[in-house]
């Protein structure tokens, strides 16, 4: 859009261009130009300056626990930092694959499951007239408005309660100190908010094509399959990438679930490496760390964005 | 004729309600799971919330608890919980002024940069936009655990170029420096509601927080017709008339439910607080969500939980309801 604003602009004999636009619409002079990028670049610094640092600190190839004087760019790269966190990044005996198995787990099986069930739910209460929707559309806001903290102390005591022990073959197993069990929290909260999300999308498709298919006498069934879910698609995809982010770094319920260092995920090491129990952690392997948690995700989204950042504002993200 | 007759179907309402049987079953996967994992547990917590439920009662070992009446309500309110540094009220206003100054300055930060990246003839301006949206796209935790340690006090990026930059006026280097998140003493005498921390808690929220806001007004800017500034100008309005008259009254529609979403997302926001600040100094920086976490996490006082987390649903439809309000009152004709 700002190439064809700019182009057709310049095509303007400039005399009609300056008269006809009172001095408003013409190229800035090279002085206010220069100023304008400056002010430019110096937000741009502002934003950037806590990425440089981290960055520059996981490269540092000087080894040092913490900085004494401010590095942007580091004397040379080494990758130590990130060999020392790939094999173990916390004091627990797991290695950084095995964390991100566990989040990627939680986070793509809750994502998928909560968008898979939410969607109909979604087209039901954007197309479909029935008694009770008004009642049953609050009961799904007045959740989205909890935080999930909010519903920590009863899925604890919850699922703190469903144990299968057998003796005999060495099996315990308790709901609330496993993936499963966190699983299920984390949809509790994210399933509403799939359900809000996707209507607000499914509001924004015209009905027009779904009235067609209807008189030409397709049942609401046919039409929710072939018609409104191909076109849903996107939002779909959108929605579940949402959830995922907020899975792959979720922190309330895997910090405060589990204890088995086998179930352990990202959060949960990020927590033991800088929290308020953490021991020691040299800053670079907490950088190396960091960047190594952000970037999967941060990059997908940073190319996504345009997509997304739209929907932020219809919907509302909860995490 | 012709307008009576085409006017008569429209007005006439739909047939009434001829969904509900497919409307149900479309909605019975997500409301059987809703019902077990969302529902029943809130139910459960409301419950619980007149009781006594500590870690003696948790099952499958554990005794019934209590019923103990209202109690947990008056002790949270009254701030009654045998806790260090726990003070309702204090932490309701810090909470609320929380919110309030950070979507405050987000809105006035995004809209003034996202005017900068609207004037016209501006080179690079997609490079620009792509960088600014970079603090959007990183997740909370990693954030907040990277801008707890911009803020340290002996090694943290913040510090350290304060540091650099007392040499180069050749004063003491911890001439600018500070104890960002522990300090004690109140930086404005006072206003000891606000500690230092709240202010290192704000930096790094306005540097989270613009971006989306420039975003937002980005694309009211875009909606305005070029013809109202010409025709402002025209009638002599300056630049900053302009800005008042003509800028102002086509944001506020885009931007107001943004700030309202954005005010109780920050009201909310747990991860600045929790790893940065810890709540501290003497819990002046609690939030209500970081200490609904402790209570579950490090006192394990279940019912108590159970009872902050109720008063904070009511707290939160308060909200909802007051900036709902807020939003239709100051609607203009430009909606």
């Amino acid at each position: 859009m700002t190439v064809t604003e700019l182009s057709s602009e310049r095509r303007l004999p400039r005399r009609r261009a300056r008269v006809a636009t009172a001095g408003r619409r013409d190229r800035p002079s090279p002085l206010k130009q220069l100023l304008l990028q400056l002010l430019c670049l110096a937000i741009a610094f502002t934003v950037l300056f806590p990425i440089i640092w981290i960055v520059s600190m996981s490269l540092d190839p000087r080894d040092i626990s913490r900085p004494y004087e401010l590095t942007l760019i580091p004397p040379g790269a080494s990758l130590d930092a990130y060999i020392r966190v790939w094999n173990q990044p916390s004091p627990n005996p797991v290695s950084f694959l095995e964390l991100a198995k566990n989040s990627f787990l939680l986070a793509s099986a809750t994502a998928i499951f909560s968008v898979a069930i939410g969607v109909t739910a979604a087209y039901a209460f954007s197309r479909l007239q029935f008694r009770g929707r008004q009642v049953l559309m609050i009961a799904v806001l007045a959740v989205l408005m909890l935080p999930p903290v909010a519903t920590l102390a009863p899925l604890f005591v919850q699922l703190n309660g469903i144990n299968i022990d057998i003796p005999q073959i060495g099996l315990e197993f308790n709901l609330r100190n496993s993936l499963i069990g966190v699983g299920l929290a984390i949809t509790s909260g994210l399933l509403p908010f799939a359900i809000w999300n996707l209507k607000g999308y499914l509001d924004t498709i015209p009905k027009e094509l779904e009235e067609a298919a209807g008189v030409d006498g397709a049942t609401k069934n046919q039409t929710f399959v072939k018609i409104t879910l191909p076109l849903a698609m996107p939002a779909l995809a959108v929605t579940g990438f949402l959830g995922f982010l907020s899975g792959w770094t979720e922190f309330y319920f895997t910090s405060t679930f589990l204890n088995k260092p086998e179930d352990y995920t990202l959060a949960v090491a990020l927590n033991s490496m800088v929290g308020a129990y953490a021991t020691q952690t040299p800053w670079s392997d907490f950088a190396a760390f960091a960047v190594l948690v952000a970037a999967p995700v941060s990059i997908v989204y940073f190319g996504f964005q345009r997509y997304i950042v739209g929907g932020l504002a219809v919907g509302g993200v909860k995490g | 004729m012709v307008t009576i007759a085409s006017a008569s179907p429209q007005r006439r309402r739909p047939r009434i309600r001829p969904d509900t049987r497919i409307a149900f079953l479309y909605l019975l996967p997500a409301f059987i799971v809703m019902g077990i994992i969302t529902f029943y547990p809130l139910l459960f917590q409301t419950w619980m919330s007149f009781t006594d439920y500590t870690l003696e009662n948790l099952p499958p070992r554990g005794t019934a608890p209590a019923f103990i009446g209202l109690d947990n309500y008056v002790r949270v309110l009254t701030t009654d919980l045998n806790l260090p540094n726990y003070d309702f009220l204090r932490i309701l206003v810090f909470n609320l002024w929380w919110a309030l100054s950070n979507v405050v300055i987000h809105v006035v930060l995004g809209v003034l940069i996202a005017v900068l990246l609207n004037t016209q003839g501006l080179l690079f301006r997609r490079f620009w936009r792509a960088i600014y949206i970079v603090p959007v796209v990183i997740p909370p935790i990693i954030v907040a655990t990277v801008w707890a340690n911009m803020f340290d006090k002996d090694s943290g990026a913040i510090n350290l170029a304060l540091q650099g930059l007392a040499t180069l006026l050749r004063l003491p280097p911890e001439t600018f420096q500070a104890d960002w998140l522990r300090q004690v003493s109140d930086p404005i005498q006072g206003l000891s509601f606000l500690p230092m921390a709240y202010f290192a808690l704000l930096v790094a929220n306005t540097w989270l927080g613009w971006p989306l806001n420039a975003v937002v007004a980005t694309g009211a800017l875009q909606s305005i017709p070029k013809e109202l500034y010409e025709a402002a100008e025209i009638d002599g309005a300056g630049p900053v008339q302009r800005f008042r008259n003509v800028t102002i009254p086509y944001l506020r529609p885009a931007m107001l439910p943004y700030a309202i979403y954005g005010f109780v997302i920050t009201f909310n926001l747990f991860y600045l607080s929790y790893f940065m600040s810890g709540g501290g100094p003497f819990g002046k920086t609690e939030l209500l969500v970081t200490q609904a976490f402790r209570l579950v996490t490090e006192q394990h006082v279940y019912g108590v939980a159970a009872a902050f987390a109720v008063i904070m649903f009511f707290i939160l439809l308060a909200l909802t309801l007051v900036t709902n309000r807020i939003a239709k009152t100051t609607a203009s004709y430009a909606d």
